[in-house]
């Protein structure tokens, strides 16, 4: 087995694997890594957490993803400071479930609470401008 | 296999002792389990100690070595660190080391020195327990995961934050009498329910305190304490220990415990006991809803039965099963590293009898402590019996 990190791109990765599977969620072409018994797991992964099968394919993202559960976040740790308050959700998108920060509502427990359906997309933290999931209510939400 | 006894307990008082270092505090502990024990500190053939975070509040790697010397013992020294559950595995591991043989006297319990730190520095802090990649730097805070469990559970099972207020007003109660305790006063369901939010659902008062403080154990074989007349009147009889998926996402449920469901099933397969058969429970609120989420893991409520447990009173005081009689870490407080030890310590001096809360249980045989880490990704449990 080789010790090159399975997702290794062209851009030097600060964490390889992570790193590009964001520049994917970007690219509107989010993946999660599939067993043959469909366990769903995110990179980097050698190994299924579920099953431990090494047979590890990448396979797309459901478009849009539902809300699981979520959270108003009022008190950020240093890296959000700007950002607060924020909505922080856990979303279902077929083989697995992503976390990621909610934009494009207003940061109410009533406003996420009415949003079932969203998309995922990459941006930025306004406190450090570091890259970050991001979800969107999608238009028929 | 070697029965195991609790010798004896020590804390410090929890709260903020921002001045005091991490090596001053467990050596409080330590003294205070000694002089409580009787065992003289020569006799310690190992130290195991819990310590989540120090290596950013005191800039202090290696501290096991440390702590023995703080506390007066040469022997085998080992940091353990499972985020919150650091001591409960440190215990634990003490536990399974006495009742293999390889030791009779083993020193156990855990510092964390957290006010030392600007609050947003202890956020960062804690949320380092959750997975960084995929959950840290998307925001997810400590008070923030809980959240996410919080309405989970809602969605899943129903309840709501008056529920919640519910479990704060009956730990700030049960804290009052209790020395060690860091808020020894009294916050009723309104109050909570109109304190300021931290992570919606989530206010203030659902959330425990930042919080200094140590913990120490001394933990004996049976035999010891029979040959040296030490008055060890509680056993260890089981320890259970599950590990779960780090990120919350990848949980099979995010409103359930499966790592504490499986360190229950471990320990009271071990102990011989059911869940029908526990009198008392101290188990980690380091949230309001970590309650309700540890007693149904422990089966002391049905699945989904748990948010009404404090405010049906089935957890109270003077409930069938008084839960966080020493306050929990809600009102005890929370110092991180040393959480599972202080839990064992103030069970055992509600089952000895010589606890401010012991009234309540009185005729109590059977304690259960839960010790999480995380968002639940490490869980142990511990079943103490009155022995003698």
């Amino acid at each position: 087995m080789s010790d090159d990190t399975a997702d290794s791109g062209s851009v030097p990765a600060t964490n390889a694997g992570y790193d590009e599977w964001l520049d994917a969620i970007a690219d509107g072409e989010g993946y999660a890594l599939v067993c043959p018994d469909g366990h769903g797991s995110l990179p980097p992964r050698r190994v299924c957490p579920a099953c431990g099968s090494t047979e590890l394919s990448r396979e797309p993202l459901d478009a849009t993803g539902t809300v699981e559960t979520r959270s108003v976040v009022h008190v950020p740790s240093p890296r959000f400071a700007e950002d607060a308050p924020y909505v922080t959700a856990i979303a279902d998108f077929g083989p697995v479930r992503v976390t990621g920060v909610v934009r494009g509502i207003d940061p109410e427990p009533d406003a996420i609470d009415a949003v079932d359906a969203i998309e995922a997309s990459v941006g930025t933290r306004e406190t450090d401008g570091e890259r970050i999931v991001v979800f969107r209510p999608t238009d028929e939400a | 296999m070697t029965d195991v006894r609790v010798a004896g307990v020590g804390l410090t008082r929890f709260g903020n002792h921002p001045e005091r270092t991490g090596r001053d505090l467990f050596a409080t502990a330590a003294l205070r389990a000694f002089e409580d024990a009787g065992v003289p500190r020569a006799d310690v053939e190992e130290l195991n100690y819990g310590n989540f975070m120090g290596a950013l509040a005191e800039h202090q790697g290696h501290q096991a070595p440390l702590m023995a010397e703080a506390a007066g013992v040469r022997c085998p020294a080992t940091r353990y660190e499972s985020a919150c559950a650091s001591a409960g595995v440190a215990v634990r591991e003490a536990v399974r080391t006495v009742r293999a043989g390889d030791a009779d006297v083993v020193l156990a319990g855990g510092m964390e020195r957290m006010t030392n730190l600007p609050t947003a520095e202890v956020t960062e802090g804690l949320a380092i327990a959750a997975d960084d990649l995929f959950e840290v730097r998307e925001g997810v805070t400590f008070p923030g995961a809980y959240a996410l469990m919080a309405n989970a559970y809602f969605d899943a099972y129903g309840g709501d934050r008056e529920d919640l207020a519910h479990i704060a007003s009956k730990n700030h109660a049960n804290a009052v009498p209790n020395e060690y305790a860091q808020f020894r006063t009294e916050v009723s369901v309104e109050e909570a329910m109109d304190a300021p939010p931290v992570a919606e659902p989530l206010h203030l008062y659902d959330a425990c305190p930042i919080t200094d403080g140590a913990s120490a154990l001394v933990i004996v074989s049976e035999e010891y304490a029979a040959d040296h007349d030490i008055d060890a009147p509680v056993a260890v009889t089981g320890v259970g220990q599950g590990t779960d998926r780090l990120a919350l996402a990848d949980r099979a449920h995010v409103a359930q415990t499966p790592a504490a469901d499986d360190a229950a099933e471990t320990a009271y397969a071990a102990a011989g006991v059911r869940a029908a058969d526990v009198d008392v429970a101290e188990v980690h609120d380091c949230f309001t809803i970590a309650e309700v989420l540890a007693i149904e893991s422990l089966g002391i409520a049905p699945r989904g039965e748990g948010i009404t447990a404090a405010r049906d009173g089935r957890t109270t005081a003077d409930g069938d099963v008084p839960v966080n009689l020493s306050g929990g870490l809600k009102a005890k407080g929370h110092p991180v590293g040393a959480t599972g030890g202080s839990q064992i310590a103030e069970l055992t001096r509600l089952l000895r009898g010589d606890h401010p809360n012991s009234e309540h249980v009185a005729d109590a045989e059977v304690g259960v402590a839960h010790n999480a880490g995380g968002t639940v990704a490490s869980a142990v449990v511990h079943v103490l019996e009155v022995a003698e």
